[in-house]
C-alpha cells in the first residue's frame, strides 16, 4: 500500500453538485424490531467513490442501516436503491456489496488463501484467475508470506488485513466496514486508518464505514453522518461537523466542547448575542445553520477548548466575548495543558494551551483569577 | 417488503429444519402419551392387543369412547401396593438424591479446584463410566454385594466379619441406594462441576481479605454461587430415579418396592396393559411439576 | 490456592474415583477367572471369551445392537442437529414452547414411561415390533441428547461467519454445509457417539419396543443376569467396556491434541505480533 497515489484529498464534493446522482440512496427507511425503532424514516444519499462514515453511539441504528444495505435485514418501510436499482427482495448473496465484519468473521477452518478466494469461487471464477486475484490481494495487504496459515495463526492486525482483502477481492461496488479497526490497539489503528484511505482511492470503490470512534471517522471520511436514536443528526464533511455543529448533540458528541447555556439577547441577521446570569458578560457569535432565533430564546454557546484564550490580564472594559473565572483544575498532558475555569455561576469552561516552551512551572496556577477570551468567529450559538 | 423475518435463509429449507424434528417428536414422543391415557381408560381383555375397546373405524369410535372408564385408576387407589410403591419410589429418589449431592459435591469441588491441566482429564474420568453400559455397571455390584460376594470376603479377610458372617445388604434398599448413587454420580457431579468451575476464585480471596474464615466463606460464597448446579444436578437425578427399574430389579430384589418395577411386572408378567398405562399416567402426573421446573432451568442456560 | 483444603480435595477425588472405577475393574478382572464361581478366583483364563465366540445367541444380539445403534445414532444425529438449529436460530414461531418441551423432557423422563408409551403407539398403528421399532424408539430418545450437545456448540458459534459467507455470494444451503457444519462438527460427532452408546446401553426402552428376532445385547445380558451371575457376562461386559473406553479415550486425545496445537499456534502468532 506504499504506492504513490497523488494528492490524497483533492477536491471531491459530488454532494454539492446539483446534477450529481447518488450511488446509494436510503429513501424514507424505517426499521422496527418489535416495538423498538432502530432506524426512523431516514433518507440518505451516498455518492460513488465516496468514503462515507456512519458515526454514533451504540444502539443509534448505524449498524442496522448498514446491515439493511448488505441484505441481512429488510427495511420495515421505505426502500434502498443501489445504482438506481431497488434492492428489495435481493438476498445478500446476490448483492454487489461486500462487508468487512467487526469480528472479521474469518472462516477458521480455511487458510488465508482460501478465505480470500471464497467469494471468487462463489462467482464461479476460473481457478487460475482466482489464483492471480488472490495473489494480488495478498500483495495489497502485505500478507504474501501468510497465504497458507489458518486465521488462528495470525495476529490481530494480520487478521484484520485478511478480512479486508477478502471483502475487496470480489471488487464490489460498495464496501461496508463495520467497526473495522475496533479490535486493534491505538497505534495500529492510526496506521491502518491511512492505509484504508489509500486503498479506497486505489480501488476506486465506495466505502461505507460504521464506527463509534469519532477520530477514526474524522480521519478517513469524505463525509460523516452523525446518528442518534435512528435519525441523522447532521451530515457533513469532517470540518463542517467539527466547526459548524448543527445541534447540541452533535457538538457534544464530536470532540471536546464547552457549552454555555443562556438566552438570546439580540438578533442581527445570523449574528446573535447571548447572555446568562453569572457569566459576567455578553457573548456574540454566529447562529448555527437552520436555527431561527428570536430574542429571549433559550440557546447555548458552543466553543472548542482550543479556541479559548486564557489570561491573567483583564481585557479593556466593555469588551464582548470575555468571561471571568477562577482556575479550578489543571491537567498537564505533555503537549497541551487543560485549564478548567469556574465561572461565577458555577459553569466550568475548559481552555487548552499548547505547551510551546520547555518549562515546568506554568504562569497560571490554581485559584488564579483569569479572563477567557476568543475571537468573534471562534464559537457558535446553538438553538437546537 | 413486509417480511420482517431473517431474510438470509430460504424459507423452504427453514421450514424443513423445523418441521422434520418437530413431526418426529410429535409422532413418537407426544402422541404416545395420548395413547397411554386412552388405554389407561380401557378395560383389560384377553386378546391381542390385550385391551378394549379398540378403535376400528370412526363409526364405532364414539361407542368406544363411551366405554371409557376410570376403573383402572380406582383400582390403583384400592390396592395399597400401588400407593406404597409410589410413596416408596419418591422416598428412595429423595434420599438417593441427597446422598448423591453429599457424595458428588466434594468430588466436583475437588475437580474444580484441581490444577487447570488436570481438570479436563478428571472430567473425562467422570464421564467415562457414564459411557459404559448402565446395566453392566449395576451388574458389577451384584458380585460385590452378594452375601457370598467380594465385600463379604474382604470383610472376612480383614477379620471384621467372622468366617460364617455374611453381608446382608443384597436385595435390600441399602443395595439400591448404593446402585443408584453409583450409576447417577456423573449426572450430579458434572452440573456441580460446571457451576463451581465458573466461579471466580478471587471472590474467595476477597472474602478472606474482608476477614471471612474459609469454612464460612464456603457457606456464604461458594455454595450459594453453585446453587444453579445443585438444582440442575438434583433434578437430573431425582426425576429418572423415581421411575428407575433396572437398579431396584437387580439389586433390590423383593425387598424393594418401586413403581418402575411395579409397572414392569404389571406389563410383562401380568400382561395388564390398561393398568400399567394407568400406573404410567399417574407417575407422569407426579413428575410433571419437577419436569417443568427442570425445563425452565434448561431454557435459562 | 488454599493449602488447608488441598488434602480434602485430594481425598474427595481419590475416594470418588475409586468408587467409580473399582467395581468396573473387578468386573473386568473376574472375566478372566478360570472358576465358574464369580467370587472365587480360580486362576487366569480366557476361556469365557472363547465360549462367547461360540455363543450364537449373544453374537446375534450383539449384531442387532450394533445395527440398531449405528442406524438410530445416525438418524438421531440428523434429527437432533435440526432440532438444535431450530432451538438456536428460530426464537419465535408457533409451538416453540411445545417443541423445546419435547426436546428436553425425554432427557429426564423415566424410561419405563417412554418405553411403554412407544410400545402402545406401535401397537395402535399396527406396526410389527422388531428391529425397526427399536431403532425408532432409540432415535426418539437419543435425538434429544444430540440436540442438547449440538445446541451447546451452536451457542458459541459466531453467526457473522454465516453472514460473511452469504455476503461473499454463497447461498444459504451451501453456507450451512461448507461453513456451519464443519465448524459445529465436533459437537455433531460427540452427539453421534453419545447417541450410539446410549442405544448400545438401553435395556428398558428396547424391552418394550422390541419384538421377535430383535433381541438386543442388553436384553440378552439382562436375561442372563436374571438366571445368575456368570463369568461369561463379565466377558461380554468387559468387551463392551473396552470398545467404548477405547473410542472415548481416542476421541478425547484427538480433540485435546488439536486444542493444544491450536493454542500453541495462537501463542506463536501473538509472539510475532
Amino acid at each position: 500500500m506504499n504506492k504513490a497515489v497523488g494528492p490524497i484529498k483533492r477536491k471531491f464534493a459530488p454532494w454539492d453538485d446539483p446534477a450529481g446522482v447518488p450511488f446509494i440512496r436510503f429513501e424514507n427507511v424505517t426499521k422496527r424490531f418489535g416495538d423498538f425503532v432502530a432506524v426512523d424514516n431516514l433518507t440518505l444519499d451516498i455518492y460513488e467513490r465516496e468514503f462515507f462514515s456512519l458515526l454514533g453511539p451504540s444502539g443509534c441504528g448505524k449498524t442496522t442501516l448498514m446491515r439493511m444495505l448488505a441484505g441481512f435485514e429488510n427495511p420495515t418501510e421505505g426502500r434502498i436503491l443501489l445504482d438506481g436499482k431497488d434492492l428489495a427482495g435481493i438476498p445478500p448473496y446476490k448483492r454487489p456489496v461486500n462487508m468487512m465484519f467487526q469480528s472479521y468473521a474469518l472462516f477458521p477452518h480455511m487458510t488465508v488463501e482460501a478465505n480470500i478466494a471464497f467469494g471468487l469461487k462463489q462467482d464461479g471464477m476460473e481457478s487460475d484467475q482466482i489464483n492471480t486475484r488472490v495473489a494480488e490481494m495478498l500483495r495489497l495487504v502485505k500478507l504474501e508470506k501468510f497465504a497458507k496459515r489458518k486465521p488462528h495463526q495470525l495476529s490481530g492486525g494480520q487478521r484484520q488485513r485478511v478480512a479486508l482483502a477478502r471483502s475487496v477481492a470480489k471488487r464490489p461496488k460498495v464496501l461496508l466496514l463495520d467497526e473495522p479497526l475496533g479490535a486493534l490497539d491505538k497505534k495500529l489503528r492510526e496506521e491502518t486508518q491511512f492505509e484504508l484511505m489509500d486503498l479506497q482511492i486505489e480501488l476506486g470503490m465506495t466505502f461505507l464505514i460504521v464506527t463509534h470512534d469519532q477520530e477514526e471517522a474524522m480521519t478517513v471520511s469524505d463525509r460523516i453522518a452523525v446518528m442518534n436514536h435512528g435519525v441523522i443528526a447532521q451530515i457533513g464533511t469532517p470540518a463542517e461537523i467539527y466547526e459548524l455543529p448543527a445541534t447540541r448533540y452533535v457538538a457534544d458528541f464530536i470532540g471536546d466542547i464547552n457549552l454555555i447555556e443562556g438566552k438570546v439577547s439580540a438578533v442581527s441577521g445570523t449574528q446573535l448575542s447571548l447572555t446568562s446570569e453569572g457569566i459576567g458578560g455578553v457573548i456574540d457569535a454566529e447562529a448555527a445553520e437552520g436555527g431561527d432565533a428570536t430574542v429571549g430564546l433559550d440557546a447555548c454557546f458552543a466553543i472548542r477548548p482550543e479556541k479559548v484564550r486564557i489570561s491573567r490580564e483583564a481585557p479593556p472594559a466593555g469588551s464582548h466575548n470575555v468571561l471571568e473565572g477562577e482556575v479550578w483544575d489543571i491537567g498537564y498532558l505533555g503537549d497541551i495543558s487543560v485549564y478548567r475555569v469556574k465561572l461565577a455561576n458555577g459553569t466550568i469552561v475548559k481552555a487548552t494551551v499548547a505547551n510551546m516552551t520547555r518549562i515546568v512551572e506554568r504562569p497560571i496556577t490554581w485559584e488564579d483569577k483569569v479572563y477567557l477570551t476568543w475571537p468573534r468567529d471562534a464559537g457558535i450559538i446553538l438553538t437546537k | 417488503m413486509a417480511d420482517t423475518k431473517d431474510p438470509t435463509g430460504s424459507s423452504k429449507a427453514k421450514w424443513l429444519v423445523v418441521a422434520v424434528p418437530y413431526l418426529w417428536s410429535a409422532i413418537f414422543f407426544l402422541a404416545p402419551f395420548f395413547i397411554i391415557v386412552k388405554i389407561s381408560l380401557s378395560q383389560t381383555a384377553i386378546a391381542m392387543p390385550p385391551y378394549m375397546p379398540q378403535f376400528k373405524d370412526l363409526a364405532t369410535a364414539w361407542d368406544a369412547v363411551r366405554q371409557f372408564s376410570l376403573d383402572n385408576y380406582v383400582f390403583l387407589t384400592e390396592d395399597p401396593l400401588y400407593i406404597a410403591a409410589y410413596l416408596s419410589s419418591l422416598r428412595i429418589a429423595l434420599i438417593s438424591t441427597l446422598l448423591l449431592l453429599a457424595v458428588g459435591y466434594p468430588i466436583a469441588y475437588g475437580m474444580a479446584r484441581a490444577p487447570k491441566g488436570v481438570r479436563n482429564v478428571l472430567v473425562m474420568l467422570v464421564i467415562l463410566p457414564f459411557w459404559t453400559s448402565f446395566l453392566i455397571r449395576v451388574y458389577a455390584w451384584i458380585g460385590i454385594l452378594k452375601p457370598e460376594g467380594l465385600l463379604t470376603m474382604l470383610l472376612q479377610a480383614l477379620h471384621i466379619f467372622g468366617p460364617d458372617q455374611q453381608l446382608k445388604i443384597f436385595n435390600t434398599e441399602t443395595a439400591v441406594f448404593i446402585g443408584i448413587v453409583y450409576s447417577y454420580l456423573p449426572f450430579m457431579v458434572l452440573p456441580l462441576y460446571a457451576a463451581l468451575e465458573k466461579m471466580d476464585h478471587t471472590l474467595l480471596e476477597a472474602a478472606a481479605d474482608l476477614g471471612c474464615p474459609p469454612l464460612q466463606a464456603f457457606w456464604k460464597i461458594t455454595f450459594p454461587l453453585s446453587l444453579p448446579g445443585v438444582v440442575a444436578g438434583c433434578f437430573l437425578c431425582f426425576i429418572p430415579i423415581v421411575g428407575e427399574f433396572v437398579i431396584p430389579d437387580l439389586l433390590g430384589g423383593s425387598g424393594t418396592l418401586m413403581i418402575g418395577k411395579t409397572l414392569w411386572a404389571e406389563f410383562f408378567n401380568n400382561r395388564d396393559w390398561p393398568v400399567s398405562s394407568a400406573v404410567a399416567v399417574v407417575l407422569l402426573i407426579i413428575l410433571v411439576v419437577p419436569i417443568v421446573i427442570f425445563q425452565n432451568q434448561q431454557k435459562k442456560l | 490456592m488454599n493449602k488447608n483444603l488441598t488434602w480434602f480435595n485430594v481425598t474427595a477425588l481419590v475416594l470418588g474415583f475409586a468408587f467409580l472405577y473399582i467395581p468396573i475393574l473387578i468386573l473386568v478382572i473376574y472375566s478372566f477367572n478360570e472358576s465358574k464361581l464369580v467370587t472365587v478366583w480360580g486362576g487366569f483364563s480366557t476361556k469365557w471369551y472363547a465360549s462367547l465366540a461360540n455363543n450364537q445367541s449373544i453374537l446375534d444380539a450383539a449384531w442387532v445392537t450394533i445395527r440398531v445403534g449405528l442406524l438410530s445414532a445416525s438418524l438421531a444425529t440428523v434429527l437432533g442437529t435440526m432440532a438444535a438449529l431450530t432451538l438456536d436460530r428460530f426464537k419465535k414461531f408457533h409451538g416453540r414452547a411445545l417443541f423445546s418441551g419435547m426436546v428436553y423432557a425425554p432427557l429426564v423422563m423415566p424410561e419405563v414411561i417412554t418405553g411403554l408409551s412407544l410400545l402402545l403407539l406401535f401397537v395402535a398403528i399396527g406396526f410389527d415390533r422388531g428391529f425397526w421399532t427399536v431403532t425408532i424408539a432409540h432415535t426418539t430418545l437419543t435425538m434429544c441428547f444430540v440436540a442438547v450437545v449440538v445446541q451447546s456448540r451452536l451457542v458459541t458459534f459466531d453467526r457473522s461467519l454465516e453472514e460473511a459467507a452469504l455476503d461473499l455470494g454463497c447461498p444459504p444451503f451451501k453456507t450451512f454445509f461448507i461453513i456451519t457444519l464443519p465448524l459445529i462438527l465436533p459437537g455433531v460427532v460427540a452427539g453421534w457417539m453419545l447417541a450410539f452408546t446410549l442405544s448400545l446401553d438401553d435395556l428398558v426402552i428396547a424391552s418394550f419396543s422390541t419384538g421377535p428376532g430383535a433381541t438386543t445385547l442388553p436384553i440378552k445380558i439382562y436375561s442372563m443376569v436374571r438366571l445368575g451371575v456368570t463369568p461369561e457376562i463379565n466377558a461380554v461386559s468387559s468387551i463392551l467396556i473396552g470398545v467404548i473406553a477405547l473410542g472415548v479415550v481416542a476421541a478425547s486425545i484427538v480433540t485435546n491434541r488439536a486444542e493444544k496445537e491450536r493454542e500453541r499456534a495462537e501463542r506463536a502468532a501473538f509472539a510475532q505480533g
